[in-house]
């Protein structure tokens, strides 16, 4: 039986699809099936995330109304293969989403897959508080930044109290991402720091991925940052957050610690 | 290491754009849910379970949109006593 993750934040913007393909895309490395599934219908991008625009025929609303297979509509990463994508539709809005169709569906990837990923949309609506619903575990990727801190405090909320598991009595595993660090500014005291964020929040730190130009790169190609460059900072951070994922016990790697120039030149970690 | 990729990597940007153009075009293009590609799938499959009865777990559709051509690939596994029209 598969483990169901939702990547989720409230605000969006703050690398919920970036970090679902990247974490989807390093779990299936490692030769676990894992499978990710953009929530965000209508606005759809974890198939341009993921290079996989093009091939897209079915998609998680066609399922739910029972228009296709959920074989049919499961796309096989190119680069990986035990990594698919089930892509959110384009065209219909979020009410084509019904908790029984997407019990159904969860339930049946659970069933196929090591790792079910869902990809939430950015509010606290429908599409959101769907995603959730059926998690063992919560992302919840957050930017060093007022807002997003407090969207996420919001989406801690929800997690607690309108997801499948909190209605039964028991806890929603909680994991913070923090994303887009910037350790320059943290220093110099322009940004919220880790401990400001994680004493906020009160949930354990997953990771943090530092602001970075591969996460941009990755995403202009169509690959999730971890397969488009594995040894970039962000990624190291992303494979970092996998192994914790999995249940090791490892120090977190705080970006920033200070290098001497030559050591940024030539130092292979840059975070 | 940093300096070895620095140099050998070329612009990402350019494969950015070109992908937007191609996806958008497509998109554009669509009305409603129904652009070219997907009509001719489900016609396609209407039309082949005129003739027989097909079963959805032996169909796969593949599609591959590009900017001058797109494909549209169908695979129908036909059973041995597949000929008999639908009920």
């Amino acid at each position: 039986m598969g483990k169901v993750i939702v990547v989720t934040s409230g605000k969006g913007g703050v690398g919920k699809t970036t970090s679902s393909a990247a974490l989807g895309a390093a779990l299936a490395q490692n030769g676990e099936r894992v499978v990710v599934v953009d929530f965000d219908v209508g606005l759809r991008n974890l198939d341009l995330v993921m290079g996989a625009e093009r091939r897209v025929v079915y998609d998680l609303v066609n399922v739910i109304q029972g228009e296709a297979k959920l074989t049919q509509a499961l796309i096989r990463d190119k680069r990986v293969e035990t990594l698919y994508l089930l892509p959110a539709s384009q065209t219909r809005d979020k009410d084509n989403l019904t908790p029984e169709g997407v019990e159904q569906v969860i339930t049946a990837l659970k069933n196929a897959f090591d790792w079910v990923i869902c990809d939430s949309p950015a509010g606290i609506e429908r599409g959101a508080t769907l995603a959730m619903r059926h998690a063992d575990v919560a992302i919840v990727v957050t930017n060093p930044e007022v807002s997003s801190v407090r969207d996420s405090d919001r989406i801690i909320g929800l997690l607690d109290s309108k997801t499948l598991k909190a209605e039964n009595g028991e806890r929603v595993e909680k994991h913070l991402l923090l994303t887009r660090y910037d350790a320059a500014r943290a220093e110099r005291g322009d940004m919220l720091k880790v401990d400001d964020v994680l004493e906020i929040l009160s949930i354990p730190l997953l990771g943090i991925i530092p602001e970075s130009m591969d996460v941009l790169r990755a995403s202009n190609v169509g690959a999730p940052v971890t397969l488009a460059d594995g040894r970039c900072a962000p990624s190291l951070a992303y494979f970092e957050a996998t192994r914790r994922l999995k249940g090791e016990t490892l120090p977190v790697t705080i970006p920033g610690d200070k290098r001497s120039f030559l050591g940024k030149i030539f130092g292979r970690k840059a975070a | 290491m940093n300096l070895f990729r620095f140099f050998s990597r070329g612009q990402s940007a350019p494969a950015a754009r070109e992908r937007l153009q191609v996806l958008l075009a497509h998109e554009r293009a669509a009305t409603g849910d129904s652009d070219l590609v997907n009509k001719l799938r489900d016609e396609i499959l209407k039309a082949i379970s005129k003739h027989m009865q097909i079963d959805d777990e032996k169909v796969s559709i593949k599609m591959e949109r590009g900017a001058q051509v797109s494909t549209l690939a169908v695979d129908i596994e036909i059973p041995f006593n597949g000929n008999k029209k639908a009920a």
